[in-house]
């Protein structure tokens, strides 16, 4: 047993903090400390940086354009870039459709689209849910019908993550109306230019403006927009829906927020002292840390399972789990921690009130927003249902 | 013992919740609470026309109320509505001209509009850490977060003079007022003062000031009350319509235990807010109030957060009023101590 990293791995360590330290420009850093949205800029941007060092597709093979590292690997860049204050990489082309192409998708999808995503020319959106079909995905309704060479598409999607900055959608639509539900769905890639789509905007509880919903009213498709076979869309879901829990527990983010908090705790004076040394206050960040410390080796023992069975396995469910509680949980103590400043609405407070760090001014609207960690990506309490189905078998 | 209301507090509830009902439904709160001046001064002067303010005070001091329970039968109200009226400050501010003798028409009628500027950047809560200085008729320092203070006419302002803590009357425009919107809908401001002109109104002011916090503290409390039962209700509604996997999601189990706990929870924090507010104003007042609010604190934060997981992608939505609901529960602990603060407060008196 051996709890470290190897020399390798180590090395490659080094490798991705220096190219982030010397890289990554100042700007971007800021804007992610600050907290709050990022703009269609700053995402491009830093994909861009990363294209162009040839780590943008790090969870594809070697032959596709990608880097080919294994799940440490990939891991580890994940820290660092964390650690880094590194803006998300956007998961829906490089983690959830890259795969699925490489998997499913036709010779000229794979040499069409892969390139696409990693030079930017395509943003592409994930339309799973739809209003009726949340936790439960496979109810959806939105319907693709054939029509010589075309399918025609009508219905609606929902909760589209940044779809305002996409021009390509991934959408699961029904083929087939009988048998069982899963069975009838197909998974088609669709160019948000088409006539007969509209997408409009949802703004969230805190203000932001980060998912959209998206009309089809007799959107006409290409033929050579399936992917897979028809009706094989469910099977593309499940595999997708893996590939979108990696790096679900998010513990470099956690780690970096922890850090931040910790800062702020003790610039922060609270009745004659620094808030890190009120006991209470002190109490509630120490649990957090030991959850972390302990989610940190569950989160790399899962990997190495990942690893050696080749693909992860349902406990993922606990990483989502856990890792949303813990992230929810810092954003609660980050808005305590503001006492009275955590109030005003961001961008209401005029300049001269920013008496708090800069960095802090996000942190009541960050709480709110993080809510939606235990919601998307199939809720926690699915993932409950998961474990106890395929884990525990009860 | 009796737990029913009088019959005058049940024709106030009744009054004030049906006039919110028609004038204050969740599409005008919305439109108002999050736009400059972030309330409808149109409806603040009908509020006071039928008679809050007035029930807010004692008979001494010009009202027919001022009890307790007449506090806490108006904020519950004022919660369940969601209603961004700067009703506390003017309760806060009552309180304290009441304590001096001093006429206060013009707060119970509506046409001043007050708010008291107490806690400051460094000191939110704390009455002995006050910084703002007191000398020769001038006021100087810093407070914060002054709730309903972006809109008001006149401030009353907590200082310091020596050992003493005092309270002095400003004019808006005589001070340097940095009005904001709050991310629960409502406005504050932080008052920076600096040589400002001031009248004395009290002078040895420490136990007033507590008293009228300890007011203020049990209002946000009643006023939580009244969010979360509207919440809850917003909630069970949402269980019951709401379709997943062919059936209602309020069929789950895993869900109804939470719904369960929820119901738990909340009579607990209206049993407490009860209990405070039959305290107020008698012995141990203080420390009864910040076992409510802490109380009110744990709960606020356990109902928003559920209320939020159980509706799913719709419960962090804009739209969706509830989501507006469970805003208000969270940042009502950020107002007049939290719930660590209020935690304090009561370990302090953990021996006696
Ligand atoms: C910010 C945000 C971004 C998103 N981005 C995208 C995106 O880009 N693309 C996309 O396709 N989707 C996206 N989603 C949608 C997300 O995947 C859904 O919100 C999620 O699947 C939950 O569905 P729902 O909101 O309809 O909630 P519902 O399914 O209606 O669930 C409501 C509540 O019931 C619970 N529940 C449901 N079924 C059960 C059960 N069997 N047992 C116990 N409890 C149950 C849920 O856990 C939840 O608490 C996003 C959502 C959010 C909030």
């Amino acid at each position: 047993m051996d709890l470290n990293f190897t020399p390798e791995e180590l090395a490659f360590r080094d490798e991705v903090r220096a190219f982030l330290r010397e890289s990554l420009p100042l700007d971007i850093s800021d804007a992610v400390r600050r907290g709050g949205e990022l703009g269609a800029d700053i995402l491009s941007r830093f994909h861009a940086l990363l294209n162009g060092r040839g780590w943008l597709g790090y969870v594809w093979p070697r032959d596709h354009g990608g880097t080919g590292w294994n799940a440490i690997q990939r891991h580890i860049f994940e820290e660092e870039m964390a650690a880094a204050d590194c803006p998300r990489i956007l998961p829906f082309g490089v983690n959830m459709l890259g795969p699925v192409l490489i998997k499913f998708g036709s010779e000229a999808q794979k040499s069409h689209y892969l390139p696409r995503i990693l030079d930017g020319t395509d943003w592409w959106c994930q339309g799973y849910s739809e209003p009726g079909a949340g936790s439960d995905l496979a109810s959806l309704r939105t319907r693709a019908v054939r029509d010589g060479d075309d399918w025609v598409l009508n219905g609606q999607k929902t909760w589209t993550t940044l779809g305002q900055y996409a021009n390509r959608i991934f959408v699961l639509a029904r083929t087939r109306a009988d048998g069982k539900p899963q069975e009838g769905i197909s998974f088609f890639l669709v160019d948000l230019d088409n006539p007969g789509i509209e997408m409009r905007p949802i703004r969230l509880l805190e203000g932001g403006h980060e998912v959209n919903e998206v009309f089809f009213t007799d959107a006409r498709i290409p033929a050579d927009a399936l992917v897979g076979e028809e009706n094989q869309g469910w099977t593309i879901a499940k595999y997708l829906l893996t590939h979108e829990r990696t790096n679900i527990a998010g513990v470099g983010r956690s780690y970096r927020a922890l850090a931040q908090l910790k800062d702020l705790a003790r610039q922060t004076m609270r009745d004659g002292r620094p808030l890190i040394d009120d006991p209470l206050f002190a109490a509630r960040l120490a649990e957090v840390e030991i959850d972390l410390e302990a989610m940190n080796i569950l989160n790399l023992r899962m990997l190495d399972q990942a690893q050696k069975r080749g693909q992860p396995g349902a406990e993922t469910s606990m990483l989502k789990i856990k890792g949303s509680v813990i992230r929810q949980e810092i954003s609660d103590l980050a808005r305590r921690v503001l006492g009275p400043a955590a109030a005003p609405f961001p961008g209401s407070a005029p300049d001269n009130l920013a008496l708090l760090p800069e960095d802090a001014v996000n942190n009541a609207a960050d709480y709110f927003n993080m809510r939606k960690m235990s919601i998307y990506g199939g809720s926690n309490e699915i993932q409950r249902n998961i474990l106890t189905k395929a884990v525990l078998r009860l | 013992m009796d737990f029913e209301l009088s019959e005058d507090r049940r024709m106030l509830r009744e009054s004030l919740s049906r006039w919110l009902a028609d004038r204050y439904p969740p599409d005008h709160r919305l439109k108002v609470a999050y736009d400059a001046p972030f309330h409808d001064p149109a409806l603040w002067s009908e509020l006071a026309d039928l008679g809050v303010l007035l029930a807010m005070a004692t008979e001494d001091a010009g009202g027919f109320g001022g009890s307790g329970f007449d506090i806490s039968v108006i904020f519950e109200a004022l919660g369940a509505a969601l209603c961004p009226e700067p009703v506390l400050g003017a309760l806060l501010v009552s309180r304290l001209l009441a304590a001096a003798g001093q006429d206060q028409s013009g707060l119970l009628d509506g046409s001043v509009r007050w708010a008291l500027a107490v806690g400051e950047p460094d000191a939110p809560w704390s009455l002995d850490r006050i910084a703002t200085q007191a000398r020769g008729g001038r006021l100087t320092g810093r407070k914060a977060l002054v709730y309903g203070g972006n809109d008001a006419d006149r401030f009353l302002v907590v200082a310091r003079d020596g050992d003493r803590l005092s309270v002095h009357e400003i004019a808006a425009s005589d001070a340097e007022v940095v009005g904001f919107g709050t991310i629960d809908g409502g406005g504050a401001a932080d008052v920076i003062l600096s040589d400002t002109p001031a009248r004395l109104v009290l002078d040895d002011a420490g136990k007033a000031i507590q008293s009228a916090l300890d007011a203020g503290r049990l209002a946000l409390c009643a006023e939580a009350v009244g969010v979360m039962d509207a919440s809850f209700a917003a909630l069970l509604d949402y269980l019951r319509q709401r379709k997943q996997f062919g059936r209602a999601i309020g069929e789950f189990q895993a869900l109804q235990h939470r719904a369960a706990d929820l119901a738990v929870e909340i009579e607990q924090a209206r049993s407490i807010t009860l209990l405070a507010a039959s305290r107020l104003d008698g012995e141990g007042a203080a420390r009864m109030v910040s076992m409510a609010k802490n109380l009110i604190g744990r709960v606020g934060r356990q109902v928003a957060e559920e209320c939020t997981q159980m509706t799913g992608g719709i419960g962090v939505t804009w739209d969706y009023h509830p989501a507006h609901l469970t805003k208000r529960l969270v940042m009502i602990d950020h107002q007049l101590g939290d719930t660590d603060w209020h935690l304090q407060q009561v370990m302090a008196g953990i021996r006696a």
